[in-house]
């Protein structure tokens, strides 16, 4: 299969200071993947996330999503091209009720009416019926990141960009965020930074790995896990 | 050339009153993130330790010099361990709770010492002439003062040991405390310093401006003003903003008259926040002290 | 806008209002209803700060500026027209427009919540040291003098179109009152529509309201600048009720009372502010007079006891606290029916048992 290519990076670089936080990198990603980034702690993968959803803007190279130069954007102009996303401290509305919350995020690109039934239907979707009116900053870590969830989804999104979406969850959770996921995959795109190695196992087929910035190696998760480099970049043996 | 030595003189003067005004301000903002909003009225404190002093007979260099940082200076120290230390990282309540010490202080001091000045004292030094002009030798004298504090300020940071603990909470707390710093302690003198200073500050100026109780706002807005210019760096952000504010309000002042004097300094400071958000020394000088 | 509980509680406030708009001139005297108009001007500020900050997160600490240019404006203008009429006009509009200009430089210069409030505290002091320096006859626009710290006499609202019929006293108290009025209604239904839910959100978090899609820097800009149009409206009025406007509208004082009103009202609802705001009016009046205790002096500790102990304010406290005696008188009928069916359903186990 090959479809066009959506989201593509040339040659970007964020740097701190002194601190190459993303180091020339080119990626790139095909229409209806699910591309996973891991690496150990620091090494550019949120960096990386933050430059394509417009948080941070790189010190040099191009983030294209679709023919539109996203480099240096802001998050909301980001976020008009059809992009959803979720940060990896989960970016909601603590004072207001989960309605409201995904209310919010559907009434952006829909009119009155519309926007109610896709809240209702979203609600529906992520089993959030029982905490509608809930104030979202009283409920559970877990809860919190379904909520950001049905936010993301309720825009109906044909990009989807999440940050560690299992990060503090049980083990009944994250299978629930499996399936979740792998239904927002039957209709967008998708790029999911996480740590959880099983999480990633059971979502996606191929896999970047990050290291001090740079792309280490691109592959399915066998090859991946097999390869000799990765061990040493996460157990730490010899220099790389 | 008189004129010009003349002029200069005003120029760097106001330069350095801006300095003074703001430094106790800039130490305890970029010591410690508190944006202290009784700073102007630390600054009155000081006026009035001096003016009520020499009245009672003490000896006006002693009282602007050692008592009125002294008074301020405990005065700051009992602030931070009966307020401000409750409210930390929370830095609009803090902004709330020192805007309602503000007005507590200029209470106090109207119902202890009435709304008129207690008596004005005149500024020491008499008269210099550069050739035809005179100038207040004072003023001399304050420029003299303002170096030496900054010199003193940058020695303290930077080549003692509290300075360099100091230093270090200002950067990592939460380090600085695993490594068996009393951060509490840190914050309390940092804050009792920048109270100092403030109070050295507003007791050097008090032959200048007079002393009222409500004399605290009129510094306020400059203070804050170089500060938020100037950034994060205390001696560096504090010295470049005061230059290129002062600097330009002299040179209007001298043109057209002081009121517009003031108006080029307040659009200015504006240009200065908008193209500079985190003020000069959040792009250049970045890691300068 | 729907019938919840929260607009039966505002409808009933707006009721409130109408009735003592059309009642307090019979039933009390001239003069406390000429001070009245000066505390609705001061409520009306109020309505605007609890507006932009209780709801929009917006923390402006110099909200005051926009209610001085209002006075100030309105004054000047109907000087230089001869009536009142566009005055008022143009006294909102350039209240708006101020904010709208200083609004633009904070919100799309991305200044933080901290250094907006010293912002636009420092720019309300620069109003005052400036206005202060303008007592010569060079300082004037068009034909009104600035006055300097003596100020400027602010000629009196008339009909509209009509200059030579200026309103009496109790009419300044209507129009007050009806602007007071209006503008909580407008406030109310504001943060109802779906601008105002945005602008909530955005007080929330505004990162997440920038990932939906939002351009939050708009809305803030027009939230500030829809606050800084309804302080000038309180402007106009306030200097009609007070006669005088002098550059001390501006200064350290009154620009802590309007946070105080917030405060100490509630953030977070319209009607806190306007509550504190009369409160404050009378209790500052009331310690005027009797001249132990100085303003500033309980005004501060006013403030800094609140913002250790208080923090919410009043108004949303007491609301607290009778939500949550509500839901545990509720949670107390639950448990006394779960306790009603156990008694039952064991009694019935005994009597089944007995047989």
């Amino acid at each position: 299969m090959n479809s066009e290519i959506v989201v593509e990076t040339r040659n970007l670089s964020m740097h701190f200071g002194g601190v190459k936080a993303v180091d020339r990198v080119n990626f790139n990603l095909r229409e209806h993947e699910l591309r996973c980034l891991i690496g150990p702690n620091g090494a550019g993968k949120s960096t990386f996330f933050k430059c394509l959803t417009g948080q941070l803007a790189p010190t040099s190279g191009d983030v294209v999503i679709r023919d539109f130069n996203g480099t240096g954007r802001l998050p909301h102009q980001i976020a008009r091209l059809g992009v959803g996303i979720k940060t990896q401290v989960p970016s909601v509305f603590d004072g207001l009720s989960v309605n409201e919350n995904i209310w919010l995020a559907a009434r952006r690109w829909h009119g009155a009416a519309r926007a109610r039934s896709l809240t209702d239907q979203t609600i529906e979707r992520l089993k959030l019926g029982d905490i509608r009116s809930d104030l979202v900053g009283l409920l559970a870590h877990g809860q919190r990141q379904w909520v950001e969830l049905g936010m993301v989804v309720a825009a109906e999104p044909w990009l989807v960009l999440l940050d560690e979406p299992a990060a503090g969850m049980t083990h009944d959770e994250v299978e629930r965020t499996v399936e979740i996921i792998r239904e927002i995959n039957q209709q967008a795109t998708m790029i999911v930074v996480e740590h959880d190695m099983q999480f990633i196992r059971m979502i996606s087929s191929k896999v970047t790995v990050f290291h001090e910035g740079r792309i280490l190696i691109e592959d399915t998760m066998d090859v991946v896990t097999a390869d000799p480099r990765v061990r040493e970049v996460y157990l730490g043996h010899g220099t790389s | 050339m008189d004129l010009f030595f003349a002029l200069a003189l005003q120029i760097v003067y106001g330069i350095a009153s801006l300095v003074l005004i703001s430094l106790g301000l800039a130490i305890i903002f970029g010591m410690m993130r508190v944006i202290n909003l009784a700073h102007g009225e630390f600054l009155m404190l000081g006026g009035y330790t001096v003016v009520i002093s020499t009245n009672h007979g003490v000896n006006i260099w002693f009282a602007m010099l050692v008592l009125a940082p002294l008074v301020v200076g405990i005065i700051g120290v009992l602030v931070e361990r009966l307020l401000i230390q409750f409210l930390y990282g929370r830095m609009v309540d803090t902004l709330l709770a020192t805007w309602g010490l503000s007005l507590l202080f200029v209470g106090l001091v109207t119902s202890i010492f009435g709304a008129q000045t207690a008596t004005t004292i005149s500024p020491p030094l008499g008269v210099i002439n550069i050739g035809d002009y005179s100038s207040s030798a004072y003023e001399l004298f304050l420029i003299a003062v303002t170096v030496v504090l900054l010199l003193l300020v940058y020695a303290v940071l930077k080549l003692t040991k509290l300075g360099l603990v100091a230093r270090a909470t200002m950067q990592n707390d939460d380090m600085a405390s695993a490594l068996g710093v009393s951060t509490k302690r840190i914050y309390m003198i940092t804050f009792g310093l920048g109270a100092a200073v403030s109070g050295l500050a507003g007791g050097l100026l008090a032959p200048v401006t007079g002393v009222l109780p409500s004399i605290g706002a009129t510094y306020i807005a400059k203070a804050f003003i170089t500060v938020i210019s100037g950034g994060a760096s205390i001696l560096a952000g504090t010295t470049a903003a005061s230059i290129l504010l002062g600097g330009i309000n002299g040179i209007m002042a001298f043109l057209t008259g002081p009121t517009l004097g003031e108006v080029a300094l307040l659009a200015t400071a504006i240009i200065l926040i908008r193209l500079l958000p985190t003020g000069i020394t959040g792009r250049f000088f970045r890691k300068s002290l | 806008m729907s019938w919840t509980r929260e607009n039966r509680w505002r409808a009933a406030l707006v009721l409130v209002g109408v009735i003592f708009t059309l009642a307090a001139p019979g039933v009390l005297e001239l003069f406390t209803i000429i001070n009245l108009s000066t505390a609705i001007a001061l409520a009306i500020l109020a309505l605007s700060l609890g507006l932009i900050w209780g709801y929009g997160g917006i923390l402006c600490f110099g909200q005051t500026a926009f209610f001085g240019i209002g006075a100030y404006a309105y004054t000047i203008a109907a000087v230089n027209l001869g009536g009142s009429s566009w005055a008022v006009l143009i006294a909102i509009l350039v209240a708006a427009v101020f904010a709208a200009v200083l609004g633009y430089f904070m919100f799309y210069g991305r200044v933080s919540d901290v250094y907006m409030a010293v912002i636009t505290l420092t720019v309300t002091l620069i109003l005052y040291s400036l206005l202060r320096r303008t007592s010569g006859p060079e300082y004037k626009i068009g034909n009104a003098l600035l006055g300097g710290f003596n100020g400027v006499t602010a000629p009196p609202l008339n009909l509209p179109w009509s200059p030579y019929m200026p309103l009496f006293p109790e009419h300044v108290f209507y129009v007050g009152m009806g602007v007071l009025i209006i503008g909580y209604i407008i406030c109310a239904w504001l943060i109802q529509t779906h601008f105002g839910r945005v602008a909530v959100a955005i007080r929330e978090n505004e990162l997440r309201a920038e990932l939906i899609g939002y351009d939050t820097r708009f809305y803030k800009l027009a939230m500030f600048t829809i606050g800084g149009a309804i302080a000038g409206a309180g402007g106009v009025i306030f200097a009609n009720g007070v006669g005088r406007i002098t550059p001390d509208i501006f200064n350290l004082y009154n620009s802590a009372l309007a946070i105080i009103w917030v405060i100490v009202g509630g953030r977070g609802t319209l009607a806190g502010p306007v509550m504190g705001s009369f409160a404050l009016f009378y209790l500052t009046s009331w310690l005027g007079t009797q001249g132990v205790l100085n303003n500033n002096l309980v005004l501060g500790l006013i403030l800094i006891i609140f913002v250790l102990a208080v923090p919410r304010g009043i108004l949303p406290t007491f609301v607290g606290w009778w939500d949550s005696a509500r839901s545990r008188r509720a949670m107390q009928r639950r448990e006394l029916k779960v306790r009603r069916r156990r008694s039952r359903r064991s009694s019935e186990l005994q009597e089944a048992a007995d047989e």
